[in-house]
Order: structure tokens, then C-alpha cells, then sequence
């Protein structure tokens, strides 16, 4: 039914094409593992696109939702404004900070894209009982630290739609291409600066910062 | 936290005794620890002069020891029990989000001992199932995939040696010198030999779509912890490991599946691996906006900064491991660069002035640990010790002065400065920074 010569062409056609497999595998070559069921990437596929909030869930949340479900399950460790408590983090203040001696980067004051915050929470937050939060209860934190940072009005409602629009203060002070290799040093060798113009500019001699590295582990806590 | 148990009998008595060779601080240290425990325990054995060893027997020689599998797994000796990894517990505010650090002080060689590995956690240590986990490959893939350890197992196996570095590695040094310690200022820095899967392997297994170019790699921990990543990095030499140095993953490095993508932050080596989706477009998760982003003195932020750059550090003489009188010293120290391979380090021990090349070791491993030293007669004067790395691309490791120019001190992350060690002339060595 074949001719020799079509024979030959499908010979060369098997030998290009395992010649490109050598290059880059087709999908299933090993076939090990199961094809995910829709089902199954939908429970897991929980990640919120920041800059346009792709993967937002349906559902939505008020500022004063928001405020009742941050009283019984942040303000322990966030406080009771977002001023944090101890060393955990604050989630207000610190605008127009960013440039003084101490900065305070916060939601309000560094964060860059709203829907970003709907992710976190619904991903991590609260720590001793992550994702067991509902999407609406996550939308009305979103909507109620965003508003304790005046970034929204008090009437707010945070969904799909909202969120992405929120025009975050410090959004276009980002750049995404790293500019390093930024310092361009020279491996001097010899007589390389003047040995009397060394000084030590600081020590760590003396601070107390610094644990034991010897005998059990430290309980070290700020003097 | 844990005791080692101590028995008078383990005390080696020269290591309490007056005539303590080279590194006797270190040894009287490491008596002063044990003399808390044994104070519990029993009285430490008096040398007897009469009775030292040589030319007697020293007291384990006189008796047989423990058997085979008294203990199966295996421990370090108890008289090691201060080489541990160690906190800072006024940095966080709780252990379950925080680091610890390498006692770098303490070790040899460019691997990291399994339990000495440093940890960044940011929702605890999970105790995973290996039985239930799984990973999970889509978003634009032609096949996604489900794949049990069972299965990656299957794929073919490839070992690589690569540190892991935490950015925020000296991040307590960026303003002034703070931590007198290596530990503490260095010690967020491991390396070890990872068996696993190329991440191409398992990407070509489910086919990428034209328009893939990020991945989005997340965690099976609480914090279900996520970056992203361009998809040529995921192509280039990403690994998905299951084991470190030998034996599975420690559950405090990602047990059983973490991501490694060589001489990129530590943040981005996702551990507990449970799902990579692919995208066109980055995710701009909370910890590659809020965190692992760099700020300016101007107000501006750098983000994606991914490579660490070339790095390295005295680990002899250090404030842990001062000088033991004037005399023939090694200086010994690590290099490391996200760039590939180190290609020299140079040693001052005059602040800067004069820089002489020391030896490199073998094996000079392309996103390692390298190891260095230098002969060193001390004067028994005040010196100021520092190393400097040049790596294959030709950049040369920066001052603090240098990085503070271009970054100013609130940056946090990517402090790769040369790291000073002033040494006294009674032999104890400090974190110093140089104008």
C-alpha cells in the first residue's frame, strides 16, 4: 500500500520529530501523576493578581462589616486602629514617610496595588487560623483597612470590581527592573587609600544587641 | 528548647584544665557553658596532675564504649551542644514568623549540616504528610498536572550544590554595625547538595503555552507563602528537590518538596512546594511589594531584585573565635555570588590599604559556598580584617560606604558589603564598620 519512497519520508519525519523531542519533551512523555480536575485547581487556585485583581472571587464587603470582623480577629496583634501592637505590624500611617530617618512603609504609606491586600489576608491572615475567613468577610477587612488608611470613603464596598481601582499612594514609586549592579568598585591591591584617614566609623562593641552564641539559647529582649 | 544530656565522664578534662591549647578562649567558653549543666549533673572531674593524659590513659580509653545503634540515627557529640542555629527574639514579634541563624563560627567546608541550615519561616514549621502532599502544575500549561512524591520521585534526578541566602542576610548592619557576631550578622546563609527535579523537566511534562512568561510558586505552609518568577529562570536551572545533603529535606527546609532557584534570594526558594501556575504577567504578591522590595532615600523602591550579589566573610578570626596570642594564624572565610562562580577573594588586614589574593578551595561550584584561606602572622597589633570577593562577571563585593551611596541605610535587604573584623591586641574581635 506504501510505496519505498513514502516510506522513507515518514522515516525522516519520525527522525525530525524525536530530534525535536530531545530538544523539548512533549507533554505527557513520562505520563506519571494525574491531569488536575477543574474541581480540584479550583480549591487551590486562591492567588490575586495585584496590579488588576484578576482571580478576585465574587462576593463583596462594607467598612463596617469590616470593622466588626478586624475587632474579634486582627486588632489583638494589628491594634485596635492598625496601629500594631508589640512588633507586629502596622497597617496605618507612616505617608509621607518614606524618606525620613525611620520610614514606616504601611498598607497606606508602601503598598502598591489594592487587591494585593484581599490576596494576603485571604492567604495567611489571621496567622493562628489562616483561610477561615469567607471571601466577603476578607472583601470587608480589605474595605476597612483601606478606609482607616483614607484610601476609600467610609461607604466602600469592596468586590472584584472596586478593588483593582483603589489608587494606592505609593504605586508608582516601584521599579521592577533591578538597576544593580549599582556600585562599581576596583580590586585595588596595594596602597589602596591612606592608612591615616581610617576610621571606624561604628562598633558593635558595647551596643547589647547581640544574643549569647555559647551555652542555651537567649531570651534576649529589648533593653 | 533542648538539653543534651551531659555526663561528667564525656568532659574531656584537658578542655577544662589550665594548659588548653590554641583556641583556649573558645574551650574556656564552652567549659563556662558546661559548668552550668554539670552544676545539675554531678561535679566536673578535677585533672589530677598526676594523672594526665598523656602520658595516662585518658579515661575513654579505659573502657569499652556504646554499641552500634545506640543511637540509630545519630548526634553531634554532647560537648557540641552550643553549635546550634540561634534567634534574635527581640526581632520578630513571634518565632513562628521569624528567622534563625547558621553558626557559621562553627563550621567547616562549604556544606551546612542538616540541623544547622538557617530558617525564615512566616506561619511555623508545618509537619507535612508525605502521603498527602501534592503539587500541583497550571494556569497556561497545554496538561495540568496533579503529581504526588510518588511520582516526582519518577522523573529523572538531578543533585546540585547551592547556597541559599535570606536577603535580609546583614540587613541588621545596613545602618550602623549593630550585631557583634558572625552568627548574627552572617549566619542567614547555608549550603547544601539538593537532589531533585529540574523544574524545566516537570514544566515540559505539562506543556507551556506561547503566551506563558511568569510562574507563581506558593507554599502548603499557613502563610501559603507565594512569588513570582519569570519563566526563562523556571527554564534555565530551577531545581524541585526532595532531598539535602543526602536525606530527605528537613521539615525546617521545605519537607518534602521545596523550590531552589540557584543564586536568587532565599525568599523565592518557595518551601513545602505545592502548586506552580503560570501567567503572562507577574503576581505582585505581599512579599514582592510590601517585603523583599529595597527603599531608597528618594522614596522610591526597587522590586524584582532577585540575584544576590557577590558576597563573602571572615569566619577566623571572628568575635565568637578571637586570637589566642601573637603567632601563625589561618584566616578562613566563605564567598559566595548569584553570578556563578567565585573567581577571587582578596584579604586586607590593614582596613583596606593593602589587599593580598588568598587560595581558593576546591570545589569551586557555581552558585556555592567557596572556601577560603589565607596565612596570616599576627604582630599581636590592633588589625582590621576584611575579605573582598570578585566574582566571574567581574564585580567586585562593595564597602558599606560604596552600597550606602547608591541605597542609603533603609533598604534592608542586599547588604553585601565587605564585612570588617577589628581585631585587639588582647586578641577579641569586634563588628566594625569603616568611614
Amino acid at each position: 500500500m506504501y510505496s519505498s519512497r513514502s516510506s522513507c519520508l515518514l522515516i525522516a519525519l519520525v527522525v525530525l520529530a524525536t530530534g525535536g523531542a530531545a530538544r523539548a519533551a512533549e507533554p505527557g512523555t513520562f505520563g506519571y501523576g494525574s491531569v488536575a480536575t477543574p474541581a480540584q485547581i479550583a480549591g487551590w487556585d486562591i492567588d490575586v493578581r495585584g496590579e488588576d485583581g484578576a482571580g478576585l472571587p465574587a462576593g463583596k464587603g462594607t467598612v463596617d462589616r469590616g470593622s466588626d470582623v478586624y475587632a474579634e480577629q486582627c486588632a489583638a496583634c494589628h491594634g485596635t486602629f492598625g496601629e500594631g501592637e508589640g512588633r507586629f505590624p502596622k497597617l496605618v500611617g507612616g505617608v509621607g514617610s518614606l524618606r525620613d530617618e525611620r520610614p514606616e512603609p504601611t498598607v497606606g504609606s508602601y503598598w502598591p496595588f489594592a487587591p494585593t491586600l484581599w490576596d494576603y489576608i485571604n492567604r495567611a491572615m489571621p496567622m493562628p487560623a489562616p483561610h477561615t475567613l469567607s471571601a466577603d468577610d476578607v472583601y470587608a477587612l480589605t474595605a476597612y483597612i483601606l478606609s482607616l488608611n483614607d484610601l476609600v470613603p467610609p461607604d466602600f464596598v469592596a468586590d472584584r470590581n472596586s478593588l483593582p481601582k483603589v489608587k494606592m499612594r505609593n504605586r508608582d514609586n516601584f521599579i521592577w527592573t533591578d538597576p544593580r549592579p549599582d556600585t562599581m568598585a576596583k580590586p585595588c591591591m596595594s596602597d589602596c587609600t591612606n592608612a591615616a584617614d581610617i576610621r571606624i566609623s561604628s562598633t558593635a562593641e558595647g551596643r547589647n544587641l547581640t544574643p549569647r552564641t555559647s551555652g542555651p539559647l537567649d531570651t534576649m529582649q529589648p533593653k | 528548647m533542648r538539653h543534651y544530656p551531659l555526663r561528667s565522664k564525656a568532659i574531656p578534662s584537658d578542655l577544662t584544665g589550665a594548659d588548653a591549647p590554641l583556641g583556649r578562649r573558645g574551650f574556656l567558653a564552652l567549659g563556662a557553658a558546661l559548668t552550668g549543666g554539670l552544676a545539675l549533673g554531678g561535679k566536673p572531674a578535677i585533672a589530677n596532675p598526676a594523672q594526665e593524659s598523656p602520658p595516662a590513659d585518658a579515661p575513654w580509653s579505659q573502657s569499652i564504649g556504646a554499641g552500634v545503634v545506640d543511637r540509630p540515627y545519630g548526634r553531634p557529640a554532647d560537648t557540641e551542644a552550643s553549635v546550634i542555629r540561634r534567634n534574635v527574639p527581640w526581632l520578630t514579634a513571634s518565632a513562628e514568623s521569624s528567622v534563625s541563624f547558621s553558626p557559621l563560627q562553627d563550621l567547616h567546608g562549604i556544606i551546612t549540616p542538616n540541623g544547622l541550615f538557617f530558617e525564615r519561616h512566616h506561619a511555623g514549621r508545618p509537619d507535612i504528610d508525605p502521603a498527602q502532599h501534592k503539587l500541583m502544575i497550571h494556569g497556561l500549561v497545554e496538561r495540568p498536572l496533579l503529581l504526588t512524591m510518588k511520582d516526582i520521585l519518577r522523573f529523572p534526578s538531578i543533585s546540585r550544590i547551592h547556597f541559599i541566602e535570606c536577603p535580609a542576610n546583614g540587613g541588621m548592619n545596613w545602618r550602623a554595625a549593630q550585631m557583634n557576631s558572625l552568627q548574627f550578622s552572617h549566619g542567614m546563609v547555608s549550603c547544601a547538595e539538593w537532589t531533585g527535579v529540574r523544574l524545566s523537566t516537570l514544566l515540559e511534562e505539562v506543556g507551556v503555552k506561547k503566551d506563558a512568561k511568569w510562574a507563581m510558586v506558593e507554599g502548603a505552609d499557613g502563610a501559603h507563602m507565594n512569588r513570582s518568577l519569570p519563566l526563562d529562570k523556571c527554564l534555565d536551572d530551577c531545581l524541585v528537590v526532595y532531598a539535602q545533603n543526602g536525606e530527605a529535606l528537613r521539615p525546617e527546609q521545605g519537607y518534602p518538596l521545596r523550590l531552589v532557584v540557584p543564586g536568587w534570594e532565599g525568599n523565592v526558594n518557595i518551601k513545602w512546594l505545592r502548586r506552580i501556575k503560570l501567567g503572562d504577567r507577574p503576581w505582585h504578591s505581599r512579599e514582592e511589594t510590601s517585603k523583599y522590595t529595597d527603599l531608597m532615600p528618594d522614596g522610591t523602591s526597587r522590586g524584582f531584585t532577585w540575584l544576590i550579589d557577590a558576597k563573602s566573610v571572615i569566619t577566623f578570626p571572628c568575635p565568637e573565635k578571637p586570637l589566642d596570642g601573637p603567632g601563625l594564624y589561618e584566616i578562613r572565610g566563605l564567598a559566595w555570588t548569584g553570578n556563578g562562580k567565585v573567581s577571587r577573594v582578596d584579604v586586607s588586614v590593614d582596613g583596606g590599604v593593602n589587599w593580598q589574593a588568598a587560595q581558593l578551595h576546591e570545589p569551586v561550584l557555581s552558585k556555592a559556598l567557596t572556601k577560603f584561606t589565607l596565612p596570616w602572622r599576627w604582630d599581636g597589633r590592633p588589625a582590621l580584617v576584611a575579605s573582598r570577593v570578585i566574582d566571574e562577571s567581574g564585580y567586585v563585593q562593595p564597602t558599606i560606604a560604596e552600597l550606602r551611596k547608591q541605597r542609603g541605610s533603609n533598604s534592608v535587604y542586599h547588604n553585601n558589603s565587605i564585612q570588617t573584623w577589628q581585631v585587639k591586641p588582647d586578641g577579641s574581635v569586634f563588628n566594625v564598620q569603616l568611614a
